[in-house]
Formats: structure tokens, C-alpha cells, sequence
């Protein structure tokens, strides 16, 4: 199950000091921006007087991963959903694809490449927390194994029933993610998209993609049915009219 | 008459729609200057919250939709053996094979880093349906440039290489239609990925086959049009004997695809959305209208088929209901859950407008030059190789 974060909208004050971390560790040029962009991987943005971090959530299986014509963006077995920029042609379907509008693009640059949270891959793998989670104070952003994160908001919830909306963000969205966020206010009033489906978006596109090899199959043994029968059906109306000839002149 | 006489006495007497589409070449050349100092942001309305514009909307889904004549015509006349349209199948394939370049140009200017457009030959993801768009592109442009070859070798005297190429037309063109099929279709599977945001009078689990029908009934009204409008710049005579069955053809193509539309809209429980009358309820209703109620109302009735005024207007409003279709699924449909409007900006109508001038532009000096319509090159005097 891998690596995730737990991000409790309870506990955080909004100093935004998970973002600075963010900046930093991944060596992003300019200040924190309010929303993200290219070069501000994750924010605090203030909701409902409560304060809300937006980040890729790392899906469980990833649209963008399954949209990307070269395979950019991956899925790994610690957690992360990674960008290889040297891969990326710039399509930006991952952009449109992405049900929580999490990519984003240097418009800027002569020279663009995708911007978005790696959720510190290279750190997971020395063993070390993200930089975010470790450099919040107040622990509204914990990391650890997935299946310890879902233990923990469970507790939480069911130790104090009345201080949290009965839901775990990520655990159902878009075919779970490895990102999660309980809350006090419901989601959708936090800016968080909430109408997502429970199946996976990429499994909607498989489903036709998947069926291409039989459709070849298929398709090119009827259209040359087609022509071969027109063929053959011009080769006997040709015998027929010559049949007709040689009768006539004998 | 030699062919250099021909070439040069042309090159220096340009007309005005020529002077028209040299300006808009060289604003387009200007365009992709700045974008390769600039960015992407400096010429385009484009942004995070509307990564996709009008070079995807327009120049893409509609480049590649409108080159379906060229499939459809090729699989008619060589599969179904109707040999009597062959006269209109060169002028079609120039269409599908210009369509398709138009379309190799946009994406040069539209992705991030174009000179990595090959990637998808050696990094593959089958997930993908981007994937296997950029296959059917690169596959279908090599099998139009093939087919079209003959035209080509044969005003130059290669003959061996064009019979060659004659003898392997059914192999190529199976493969052809097999590849547009994939193709058209799988321009409605990009966007089976966003349930979420496609607004539910486009968004349909059958987008695929909606965009392979409708193909199919817009490229039929552009072999129309093409053959209208080298009627009036050539002042040749409109084929109204293969025209007319066409039009037939379209009128079914169109009947399907709206009714399978009126379907999808009834599963999604969005006809309210039309009642109420909004930003998408009437551009859905345009659309609808312009590309479906009319063109197939109207042609339905012979007389009007059978009237070259009537039939050129038909064709006209089912390629620009199209046209309106792909726009609204890629633009107006994905407004409202994207939180923004997008309006595109000059330089990105600039380059769309002088691609199609330059299309144009390609396609009259092919059909002066090259034996495009039956009879040989236009205007080009006595054809030095009448066999050619």
C-alpha cells in the first residue's frame, strides 16, 4: 500500500511552514503563491475558518499516470506519483485529465515542464518523512505507511465524533489516494472536489483501449470480406459478359 | 509548354486570395517566434485552470475530423467497388493528407516541447489514449502521403513506383480505414477521462462512436464543399451525379449520430440543462440545429439534394455544426467545471486562421499543378503526358 500523509484541517493553524519546506526541498523559485502553480507544489489556503493544504493526493491509480502518452508521471510502490521531465512532451493531458486539477505548467517558459507535488519520493526512499510533514509543528500533516494513516484517522474520528465530518477524504475518491484529510467542515466547503467516483477514471478509457486488438482483428478481416466479395463479384460479372460473348458469336 | 514555364510564369503572378494567405503565413511565422522565446503564456488565453484551447479544440479535432472524407471515399469506392466516385477521391485524399499536416503543425506549436514528439515511438504507455492518438497520426499521415504519392510520382514520369503503389490500394486502404476508425474515435475517448468536468449534454460513455459517426457525416459535406469550391475557383462544373448519393450518405451518417446524441442526453438527465436555456443549453441548441435538425431535414428532400445551392448549404451547416460540436465539447463544455472562461487569444486565431489559408493556398496550387481533378492539372494548358 506504500507511503502517505494524513492532513487533520483541525489541527492546522496555517503557518505555512509545509509549504516553505516544499519550496526549498525541491528547490522552487519564488515566494508560497495562494494557489498552486508550477512553482508552489503545495499552499494553506484559509476555508470555513479553518485552514486547508492543497497537494497532489497521490492516487491509488493515478489519471495522470494513465493518460500520459510517454509514461511521464508513475505510480511507485512506496507511494509517490513521480514526473519525468526529461520524458515529457508537454501534452498537458495529465492537466486536463486530473479530477483534483492538481498538475500545472510553466506558461512562462520557452522551454515548459509539468509542476506538481512528488510527495518527496527520494527522501521516502533514505526512509525519511516528506519535508512538509516534518516541518509541521503541530502535527496536522503526519507521514507513515498508508494502512497506519487510515488506522489513525479512524481513532480519531471515533474518539471524537462530534469535532470531525464522519469521512475520510482520499479513502473512496477517484479509486482512493494515498494523501488523506479529515475535517471538521464538510469537504466541498474546503475547496475540495467531492463529486468524484469511486472507480477510477482510468478504468473508463481501458475499457476501450483495452478492446483496440480485437477491433483490428475484427475490423480488418470484414473490411477485406467486403472488398473481396465486390471483387469477386466484378470478376464473375466480367466471365459472365465474355460467356455471353462467345455464345453469341458461335 | 514545359512544366519549369508553367511553375515559373505562375510564381510571379500571385492573386489576391495567394497575397491574403502570405500575410497570414508570415503573422503565423511572427506567432511561433514568440512562442519559442516567450512561452506558451505570452501567446495563448491558456492556463492551469484551461490547459487545452482552440489549437486542440479547433485545429486538432477539427483537422483530423474533416480529413474523414478521404477514409470514407477511399473505403467506397476500392472496398465497396462504387467506382464511379473514383473521379472525386484524389481531391479528398489531398484534403485528409492537408488536414492531417495542418494538424502535425498546430501540435508543433501547442506542446510543451515539440521536438520530443517522437517520445511516444519509444516510450509507451497503452493506458494512454494521447497514445494512441499520436500513433494514429503518425501512421495515418504515412498512409496518406502514400496513397497521394502516385499523383505526385506520376506528373513527374516515375511510373514504375505509382503502378507499384497502384497495385498494393486495397492493402492500404483497409489499413487506411482501420487507422482513421481508431482515430476518429478515440478523439471522443480523450475525454471519457473527465466525467467529472464535461458538461453531461457532451459528456457520454459513447463519445467515441459519437466522433467516428459524425466524422464520417462532416467529412462527406467537406468533399462537398472542396468540390464547390474549385467549381468557383476553376470554374469547373459541380459532379451533382456523385454529389447528390453523398449527400444521401451524410443525411444517414448525421441521422444516427443525432439520434444517438438525443439518447446520451436523455441517460444523463440533462435535458433540463436545454430548457433552462443557459450559456450551454444554447450553444448546445446552435449546434444541434446548425449540424443535425437542418442539414439532415433538408436533405432528406431529393428536389433539394439534387440543387446545387441546396446541397453546398447543407454541406456548409453540417461541417460548421461540426465544427461547433468539437468546439463545444472541448471549450463550452469545460468551462463551468474549470471555474473559468476562456476566450482565445489574437495570436492563437492567427495561427489557426493561417493554417487554413496556407491549407488552401497548398491545395490550389496542387490542383494547378498536379492531375488532382479528372482532366489533369487546372489552368496549366495541354498536359505534356496526357496518360499520366
Amino acid at each position: 500500500m506504500g507511503m502517505g500523509l494524513l492532513f487533520d484541517a483541525t489541527r492546522c493553524v496555517g503557518c505555512g511552514a509545509c509549504s516553505s519546506a516544499c519550496k526549498e526541498q525541491n528547490k522552487l523559485p519564488g515566494p508560497v503563491e495562494e494557489v498552486l502553480t508550477a512553482y508552489t507544489w503545495t499552499t494553506v489556503q484559509p476555508r470555513e475558518g479553518l485552514n486547508v493544504r492543497r497537494m497532489c493526493m497521490h492516487c491509488e491509480v493515478p489519471t495522470c499516470a494513465s493518460v500520459c502518452p510517454v509514461a511521464a508521471l508513475v505510480k511507485t510502490p512506496d507511494g509517490p506519483v513521480v514526473y519525468d521531465a526529461q520524458r515529457c512532451m508537454g501534452c498537458r493531458y495529465c492537466m486536463m485529465a486530473c479530477p483534483f486539477e492538481i498538475p500545472k505548467y510553466q506558461w512562462d517558459r520557452p522551454v515548459p515542464i509539468v509542476g506538481k507535488c512528488i510527495l518527496c519520493s527520494s527522501r521516502i526512499k533514505e526512509g525519511k518523512p516528506t519535508a512538509c510533514a516534518e516541518a509541521c509543528a503541530y502535527e496536522a500533516t503526519v507521514f507513515g505507511k498508508k494502512e497506519d494513516l487510515i488506522w489513525e484517522a479512524r481513532t480519531r474520528l471515533r474518539q471524537k465524533p462530534g469535532e470531525y465530518v464522519n469521512h475520510i477524504y482520499g479513502l473512496t475518491e477517484a479509486g482512493g489516494t494515498s494523501v488523506m484529510a479529515i475535517s471538521s467542515v464538510p469537504f466541498d466547503k474546503l475547496g475540495l472536489k467531492t463529486k468524484l467516483p469511486g472507480e477510477p477514471p482510468a478504468m473508463r478509457t481501458w475499457q476501450v483501449l483495452s478492446n483496440i486488438p480485437d477491433f483490428v482483428a475484427v475490423w480488418g478481416v470484414l473490411l477485406y470480406g467486403v472488398h473481396w466479395i465486390t471483387a469477386r463479384r466484378e470478376d464473375v460479372a466480367h466471365a459472365e459478359a465474355k460467356d455471353n460473348g462467345r455464345e453469341n458469336q458461335s | 509548354m514545359t512544366d519549369t514555364a508553367t511553375l515559373a510564369s505562375r510564381r510571379f503572378r500571385p492573386g489576391f486570395w495567394t497575397i491574403v494567405a502570405g500575410i497570414l503565413f508570415l503573422a503565423f511565422l511572427t506567432v511561433t517566434v514568440i512562442r519559442f522565446t516567450k512561452g506558451l503564456g505570452a501567446v495563448t488565453n491558456l492556463s492551469d485552470k484551461f490547459p487545452w484551447g482552440i489549437w486542440i479544440g479547433f485545429d486538432l479535432l477539427c483537422g483530423v475530423g474533416l480529413a474523414a472524407g478521404a477514409f470514407t471515399l477511399t473505403a467506397v469506392v476500392h472496398l465497396f467497388n462504387l467506382k464511379k466516385f473514383e473521379p472525386i477521391v484524389r481531391p479528398t485524399i489531398l484534403t485528409g493528407f492537408l488536414g492531417y499536416s495542418f494538424v502535425i503543425v498546430a501540435l508543433l506549436l501547442d506542446l510543451g516541447q515539440p521536438w520530443r514528439i517522437w517520445h511516444a515511438i519509444i516510450y509507451w504507455n497503452p493506458h494512454s489514449v494521447m497514445f494512441e492518438v499520436a500513433w494514429c497520426v503518425m501512421l495515418y499521415t504515412t498512409v496518406l502521403a502514400v496513397e497521394f504519392a502516385p499523383v505526385v510520382l506520376e506528373r513527374f514520369g516515375f511510373n514504375a513506383p505509382a503502378r507499384f503503389i497502384h497495385r498494393l490500394i486495397t492493402p492500404l486502404v483497409i489499413l487506411g480505414v482501420m487507422l482513421s476508425t481508431l482515430h476518429q474515435s478515440s478523439l471522443g475517448t480523450l475525454y471519457l477521462i473527465v466525467p467529472s468536468k464535461l458538461h453531461p449534454l457532451w459528456y457520454s460513455p459513447m463519445l467515441p462512436v459519437q466522433f467516428y459517426i459524425s466524422a464520417i457525416g462532416a467529412g462527406i459535406g467537406m468533399v462537398v464543399l472542396e468540390s464547390y469550391l474549385s467549381k468557383r475557383a476553376f470554374h469547373r462544373h459541380l459532379e451533382m451525379d456523385l454529389l447528390e448519393p453523398l449527400a444521401r450518405g451524410m443525411v444517414v451518417a448525421l441521422g444516427i449520430y443525432g439520434l444517438m446524441r438525443l439518447q446520451a442526453i436523455q441517460r444523463n438527465h440533462a435535458f433540463g440543462s436545454i430548457l433552462e436555456f443557459g450559456y450551454e443549453g444554447r450553444m448546445f441548441l446552435l449546434e444541434f440545429t446548425l449540424g443535425v435538425i437542418l442539414p439532415v431535414a433538408l436533405m432528406s428532400f431529393r428536389r433539394l439534394r439534387s440543387d446545387p445551392n441546396w446541397l453546398v448549404a447543407g454541406a456548409f451547416m453540417a461541417v460548421l455544426g461540426f465544427v461547433m460540436n468539437r468546439l463545444n465539447v472541448s471549450i463550452t463544455g469545460m468551462e463551468a467545471a474549470s471555474g473559468t472562461r476562456y476566450m482565445p487569444s489574437a495570436m492563437e486565431i492567427i495561427v489557426s486562421v493561417g493554417l487554413v489559408a496556407t491549407g488552401m493556398a497548398v491545395f490550389a496550387f496542387a490542383v494547378r499543378n498536379f492531375s488532382i481533378f479528372p482532366g489533369g492539372p487546372i489552368g496549366a494548358g495541354p498536359d505534356p503526358k496526357p496518360g499520366a
